[in-house]
């Protein structure tokens, strides 16, 4: 074995607090609690995402979960994920107005420029935008230069603003995978919230360049595409972890506000065996009581007055 | 390289290994090990192992990880304060200086630290003697000047090692190892001067095994706890055996687990003969009372086989 370089022994962040400068370090006892409307418990927001896989999509620096996995052309799998732009996310519409469920809707830009009448079933109940990147083929990641990720975001945001007429503040990274500078290059451009990170029960301002961008709690473990894709674990299984999530945090939140995200793919929890599952979760999440059922947009402004 | 690591001898599990005989007559000494583990943002490569599955910054794993010291340590330790169940922590060091409060609510508790190395992202791999005894060296002193404890066991960071570290940690008067598998007893380890032990630290029964590597649903977590209880205290009560439950507050304190962990514990101590113990309490009472007889029936078996 070659000797390592004594640089490795070295800790040059090793000091109170994180070893990066995007969030301070406070423990959770002593984090101001929000009060949501009506003093409920939690908050709850539904991220449902509408993806498009292209056939060529590379498959580095990683593989992005759900992508094309068979030699080209991987029709199963491209005609698989397009199956919940066409059918699955119908689905999730009748569920939704049947529940009263106001999701915000992650969307790739690509879905604007293909298929704008999916887009405009989002945009005419006034449901909310979050950017979702250009593509599932367009990752951003550590070794991605700066100016092509500059132009990727700009690419997603401008279409999508023009498409949907909303501002679109809310981000939502293809992977929920990000570089250095991604933070940077939301906030220089308007976004003011991302659901990238898995690091808490509440929202947290991150510090870029430009100004705070805030994190909301949007789950990876507990999504429908952690426990029931990539785990292969069963459809009740994933109801009843969401349940028990959401359960655990509605019991604890006795000194203030807490978050549940719950993520949603029409293309895997649109299909017809699981549809129910879906129906299952959200309803034992609203109906508890003291639930703020609600969108991303008003968590973020909520967060913002009380937690900044 | 060594095609055995010659660090223990072929032990069978049977009748003909001397008792060990835990303090009150328990069965099973049970013993919950949770980890504070800091892992870094952007740390240097090694060549045996990169740090994080994707480029930097590995956004999803970090920020996972990064819950248990933000939100989810707390928790965690609820759970074990409402079970009055004193940990044996698994110290990544530098959380010393990191993360002070969470280490400090340790200490106060009267928790025993032990040694992770000084952060879970940067590996033994490949370092010279001089680096391994620095990093052993770092991990004392930084324990001591933090808490005053004197640190009695080793799980190597990452459990990543070379030839010499059993060599070294009893050199520096460690007292147990975690890092074997071999045994649901306490065993000598064979090292090149002083005495050393190893101390059941289950893999099978780690919350980064059974979340992160076999994908089990939390509610199978808690029949995978009681289960292995119920065979070492049935085996107990003819020889001492050791029941561990490793943890990481980011895995195990996830909402939608933490209730797992609950229902074990409840489960495991609703149960009379066992005695819930720290790491060096284990350690301490087998080198005083069991050691000496391990390694005589290690001799005679030696013997028996050159007999034969």
């Amino acid at each position: 074995m070659s000797p390592m370089d004594d640089s490795y022994l070295e800790y040059p962040r090793r000091a109170r607090g994180m070893d990066h400068d995007r969030y301070p370090w406070i423990p959770w006892p002593e984090r101001t609690r929000p009060t949501w409307p009506g003093g409920a418990r939690i908050a709850l927001f539904v991220v449902p995402t509408l993806e498009w896989f292209p056939l060529d999509m590379p498959k580095a620096p990683f593989e992005v979960p759900g992508g094309m996995r068979t030699p080209y052309p991987d029709l199963r799998h491209y005609s698989l994920r397009d199956y919940g732009n066409r059918v699955g996310f119908f689905r999730f519409i009748r569920l939704f107005e049947e529940l009263g469920v106001t999701p915000s809707v992650a969307v790739n830009a690509a879905i604007a420029d293909r298929y704008p009448r999916l887009l405009r079933e989002v945009t005419s109940r006034g449901w909310e935008v979050i950017a979702h990147g250009v593509d599932m083929g367009h990752l951003h990641h550590g070794e991605l230069d700066r100016e092509t990720e500059a132009r990727w975001i700009d690419q997603t945001l401008q279409t999508l603003r023009n498409a949907s007429g909303q501002d679109v503040l809310g981000w939502l990274s293809v992977a929920k995978s990000q570089s250095h500078h991604t933070p940077d290059l939301l906030a220089e451009r308007g976004v003011r919230y991302v659901c990238d990170w898995n690091n808490d029960d509440l929202p947290y301002a991150m510090k870029t360049a430009h100004g705070p961008l805030w994190t909301l709690p949007h789950p990876h473990l507990t999504s429908d595409l952690h426990v029931i894709h990539h785990y292969k674990q069963t459809e009740a299984s994933w109801v009843r972890q969401v349940c028990d999530g959401f359960n655990v945090l509605h019991r604890e939140a006795t000194d203030g506000g807490r978050v549940v995200g719950i993520s949603l793919h029409p293309w895997l929890t649109g299909q017809p065996h699981r549809i129910g599952a879906v129906r299952e979760a959200l309803s034992h999440c609203l109906g508890q009581t003291e639930v703020w059922a609600t969108g991303a947009r008003e968590l973020f402004e909520a967060a913002q007055e009380q937690l900044a | 390289m060594k095609r055995d690591p010659e660090l223990y001898d072929y032990v069978p599990y049977d009748a003909s290994r001397p008792k060990i005989r835990w303090p009150n007559g328990a069965r099973v000494a049970l013993w919950v090990a949770p980890n504070i583990e800091f892992y870094e943002y952007d740390p240097p490569s090694n060549p045996s192992r990169a740090p994080w599955k994707r480029p930097h910054p590995d956004v999803v794993h970090y920020s996972e990880r990064d819950y248990g010291n933000r939100v989810a340590h707390w928790r965690m330790m609820e759970v074990l304060d409402r079970h009055s169940v004193k940990g044996s922590i698994s110290l990544s060091v530098a959380m010393c200086e990191h993360h002070p409060e969470i280490v400090r609510e340790a200490v106060d508790r009267g928790w025993e630290l032990f040694s992770h190395g000084v952060y879970n992202t940067r590996y033994t791999y490949h370092l010279s003697e001089a680096q391994e005894r620095a990093v052993i060296e770092d991990a004392f002193a930084t324990v001591e000047r933090f808490s005053g404890q004197r640190i009695a066991g080793w799980l190597a960071p990452a459990l990543t090692h070379t030839e010499r570290t059993m060599d070294l940690l009893a050199e520096y008067g460690v007292l147990y190892t975690c890092d074997l598998f071999h045994d649901d007893q306490p065993q000598p380890v064979r090292v090149a001067k002083g005495r050393l032990i190893s101390i059941p630290y289950s893999l099978e029964m780690n919350d980064v095994i059974v979340y992160n590597v076999n994908q089990i649903a939390p509610r199978r977590y808690a029949d995978i706890l009681k289960a292995n209880f119920d065979q070492l205290y049935a085996e107990g009560a003819d020889n001492g055996t050791v029941m561990c439950i490793p943890l990481h507050a980011y895995l195990v304190g996830q909402p939608h687990r933490i209730g797992a962990l609950d229902e074990a514990l409840e489960y495991i101590l609703g149960h009379e003969d066992v005695w819930v113990a720290t790491g060096k309490e284990i350690a301490e009472h087998y080198l005083e009372h069991c050691y000496d007889d391990a390694v005589a029936h290690v001799e005679q078996l030696r013997a028996e086989e050159v007999a034969r």
